[in-house]
C-alpha cells in the first residue's frame, strides 16, 4: 500500500516540511493536506468518491441519457423461460428478474448507500462524541452509566442486533409507537444504536486525559461553566480523532446498510439498493451473472475507496503511524 | 485471582440479564405490530386473536411478561415457542447448532492458516512489493461483502452451476455424521468465503503487531547473541505478536457461533443464522428474540473465557 512510505523518504519529506515551515506558517489543516496529497492511493480513492457522489446526485439525468427509469419493467427483455437478458447497448448492465434496467438501479443504489453512510455516520458520531465527552469530563456516576451502556451494547451480536431492531421496526407501522418507519429510518436507527459506542469509547478515553491538562484547569479557574469547557476547550482538541474515526466507520455503515437490505429489512422495494439487488440475484446467480456482478462490484469499490481514504486520512493526521 | 474470576463471572451474568431484558423490550415493546395477530396468522377471527392474547399473557403488564419469560429462561433455558410453527425455539436452535459449528470451525481454521502466514511474510519485509500486494489484497478482501464473494465463488466453482465445478454447491450441506466427505465438499466454498475478510483482518493485525514487536529491545538482544533471523522471528517475535490475535480469535469464534448469518444464507446452510433469517421472513418474533439472546450468550461467554485465560497467561494483567 502506498500509504506506507519508505522510512527514508519520510525523513526527507519531514526535512522538507521543516524547511518550508520556517518560511511559511502552515495551519494544521494545511499540513494535513500536504501530507494527504502525497498519498497517491488515498487521493485516487477520494477522486472515486467524488465521482460517486456526482453519479448519485445526477442519477436521474444519467439514467435517462444512457438507460431507463429505475422502476420501469421491460418484460420483452426476459426470454421465453423468464430468464433476464444480459448487457446490451440499450441495457448496459442487463436487466433483473422482472425486466428492470440494472444500470439505472445501480446508479440509484449509490444514492441509498451514500445517504445512509452520511446520515448514519453523522448521527452516530454526534451521539458518540457528546456522550463520550460527558462521560470523560464528569466521570463518576454519569461515566458509569454511559460506559456500562457501551458494554451492554457490545455484548450483542452486532449484525443480529441490527437485524433484530430492523425487523422489529419493519413489521406493521414501524416501531417505537410508529415513530420509526420501515426503510431508511429503520436502517439508520439500527446502525446508530450500534455504532455510537465505538466513537463514544474512544472520545471518553481522550477526554479523560485532556481534562487533566493545564488549559482546562485554567478555564475552570477562570470560572468557565462545564458546558463552555466541554464545547469550547475540549471539543477543538478532539477534531483529529473524530475525523479519523468518522472516515473509518463510513465503510462499515455502508456494509451494514447493504447487509440489512440484503436480509430484506433495510431499504424497502421498489427503491433500489445494492444489498437488496444482491439478495434478488442470489436465486438466479448462475444464469444472470450481471445481476450480482454490477451491484456487488459497485459496493465493493465504494467500500474499498472509503477504506483507502480512511487509511490515508489516518496516516496524514497521525505522523506516528508506521503501518 | 480467585476473586477476579468470581467478579468477572458475576459481571458476565449481570450483563446477560441486562441483555435479556433489552431483547425483550426490543421485540415486545418496540414493535407496533400486534404479537397476537402475528401468532394467529392471516384470516384469523378477532375471537381467536383474543384467545391467543390471553394464552400468551399479552394483556399483562410488560414487566410481568418479562418476569415470566425470565423464569422460563433460568429454569429450563426456555426461549419461548415459535409463532410460525409452535416449535420450541430452544430445540430448533440446538438442532441447527452442528451446522453453525461446522461453518465456524472450518472458517476459523482457514482464516488462521491464511491470515497469519500472510501477516508474517508481510512483516518480514515491510514496504516490499510482496508486502504491498498482500496488504492491498487484504484491504479488498475486507471491503468485499461475504454474500457478494459467496455468489462470485459459487458462480466460478460450484458443482452443477459453476464455470469450473470444483466444490459443493449451495444447499448441498449434509451433517458430518452422515458422510464426512460430502460434508467437507459442501462446506469448502463457505469456509473460504467466510475466511476471506477474517484472514485479511488477521493478516493486517499480525503484520502490525510483529513489526512493532521486532523493534523491542529483547529482539535486538536475541539478534545480538547470534540467533538466526528465522529463530528470532518464530521464537521471540511471534510469541508476543500473536497473543492479541488469540484474544481476537476467541471473540470472533464466539460471535460466529451465534450464527454466521450471511454466509449461511448465501450457501443455504441450515444453521442458526439461516434460522434467524427465516424467522425474520416469517415475522416470528420469539425465534428472532431467541437467536439474538443465544448469540449474545456466546459473545459474553467468549469474552469471559478470554479474560480469564488472559489473567492466567499474562502476568501483567491486574485484577483490580
Amino acid at each position: 500500500m502506498s500509504s506506507v512510505r519508505d522510512e527514508e523518504e519520510l525523513h526527507r519529506e519531514g526535512a522538507a516540511d521543516f524547511v518550508a515551515m520556517d518560511i511559511v506558517g502552515r495551519t494544521p489543516w494545511q499540513l494535513f493536506w500536504v501530507r494527504f496529497r502525497r498519498d497517491r492511493v488515498a487521493f485516487v480513492a477520494l477522486g472515486f468518491i467524488v465521482l460517486l457522489v456526482l453519479v448519485a446526485i445526477f442519477a436521474g439525468p444519467i439514467s435517462s441519457a444512457f438507460g431507463h427509469p429505475p422502476n420501469a419493467q421491460y418484460p420483452n427483455r426476459l426470454d421465453s423461460f423468464g430468464t433476464p437478458t444480459g448487457p446490451s447497448s440499450s441495457f448496459l448492465f442487463g436487466v433483473d428478474q422482472i425486466g428492470r434496467d440494472v444500470f439505472s438501479r445501480v446508479l440509484y443504489g449509490a444514492q441509498v448507500s451514500l445517504e445512509v453512510a452520511l446520515l448514519a455516520t453523522a448521527i452516530s458520531v454526534g451521539i458518540g462524541v457528546v456522550l463520550g465527552m460527558v462521560a470523560g469530563y464528569f466521570r463518576g456516576w454519569v461515566d458509569t452509566i454511559i460506559s456500562r451502556l457501551i458494554d451492554v451494547t457490545l455484548a450483542f451480536p452486532i449484525l443480529l442486533l441490527a437485524l433484530g431492531i430492523a425487523s422489529a421496526c419493519s413489521l406493521g407501522n414501524g416501531c417505537a409507537a410508529g415513530l420509526i418507519h420501515p426503510g431508511l429510518g429503520t436502517v439508520i436507527v439500527a446502525i446508530v444504536v450500534i455504532n455510537w459506542t465505538y466513537i463514544g469509547r474512544i472520545i471518553r478515553g481522550q477526554v479523560l486525559s485532556l481534562r487533566e491538562k493545564e488549559f482546562i484547569e485554567a478555564a475552570r479557574a477562570g470560572g468557565a461553566r462545564s458546558r463552555t469547557i466541554i464545547f469550547r476547550e475540549i471539543l477543538p482538541n478532539l477534531v483529529a480523532p473524530i475525523v479519523v474515526y468518522s472516515t473509518l466507520i463510513i465503510p462499515q455503515n455502508i456494509l451494514l446498510e447493504a447487509a440489512l437490505s440484503y436480509l430484506g429489512v433495510g431499504i424497502q422495494p421498489p427503491r433500489a439498493s445494492w444489498g437488496q439487488m444482491l439478495a434478488d440475484a442470489t436465486s438466479i446467480y448462475s444464469t444472470a451473472w450481471w445481476y450480482f456482478a454490477f451491484p456487488g462490484g459497485a459496493l465493493l469499490l465504494t467500500v474499498l475507496a472509503f477504506n483507502l481514504l480512511g487509511d490515508g486520512v489516518r496516516d496524514a493526521l497521525d505522523p506516528r503511524t508506521t503501518t | 485471582m480467585g476473586a477476579y474470576i468470581v467478579r468477572r463471572t458475576l459481571w458476565a451474568i449481570l450483563l446477560l440479564l441486562v441483555v435479556s431484558f433489552l431483547t425483550f423490550v426490543i421485540f415486545n415493546v418496540f414493535p407496533s405490530a400486534d404479537p397476537a395477530a402475528l401468532r394467529a396468522g392471516r384470516n384469523a377471527t378477532p375471537a381467536l386473536i383474543e384467545q391467543i392474547r390471553r394464552n400468551l399473557g399479552l394483556s399483562k403488564p410488560f414487566y410481568t411478561q418479562y418476569w415470566i419469560y425470565l423464569k422460563g429462561l433460568l429454569e429450563h433455558f426456555n426461549l419461548g415457542y415459535s409463532y410460525y410453527n409452535t416449535e420450541s425455539v430452544k430445540s430448533e436452535i440446538f438442532s441447527r447448532l452442528p451446522a453453525t459449528i461446522s461453518v465456524t470451525v472450518g472458517g476459523f481454521v482457514a482464516w488462521m492458516l491464511i491470515g497469519i502466514p500472510v501477516g508474517i511474510i508481510s512483516a518480514i519485509k515491510p514496504r516490499s512489493l510482496l508486502d504491498r500486494i498482500m496488504m492491498g489484497g487484504s484491504l479488498v478482501a475486507i471491503s468485499a461483502p461475504v454474500y457478494f464473494l459467496g455468489l462470485v465463488s459459487l458462480f466460478l466453482f460450484a458443482q452443477g452451476t459453476g464455470v469450473l465445478q470444483w466444490a459443493g454447491a449451495a444447499g448441498s450441506y449434509v451433517p458430518i455424521t452422515q458422510n464426512p466427505g460430502t460434508w467437507f465438499n459442501s462446506l469448502i466454498l463457505a469456509w473460504l468465503t467466510l475466511a476471506a475478510a477474517f484472514a485479511a483482518f488477521y493478516a493486517r493485525m499480525t503484520r502490525g503487531n510483529l513489526i512493532e514487536v521486532m523493534h523491542e529491545d529483547y529482539i535486538r538482544t536475541a539478534r545480538a547473541k547470534g540467533l538466526r533471523e528465522s529463530v528470532v522471528i518464530t521464537k521471540h517475535g511471534l510469541r508476543a505478536a500473536l497473543t492479541p490475535i488469540v484474544t481476537m480469535a476467541g471473540m470472533d469464534i464466539g460471535l460466529l457461533l451465534g450464527g454466521a448469518i450471511l454466509t449461511e444464507i448465501v450457501f443455504n446452510i441450515p444453521g442458526i443464522g439461516r434460522y434467524a433469517y427465516d424467522a425474520i421472513v416469517n415475522a416470528d418474533l420469539p425465534a428472532i428474540q431467541g437467536t439474538v439472546l443465544f448469540g449474545a450468550f456466546f459473545i459474553v461467554f467468549a469474552n469471559l473465557v478470554v479474560d480469564i485465560l488472559y489473567a492466567f497467561l499474562d502476568p501483567r494483567v491486574t485484577y483490580g
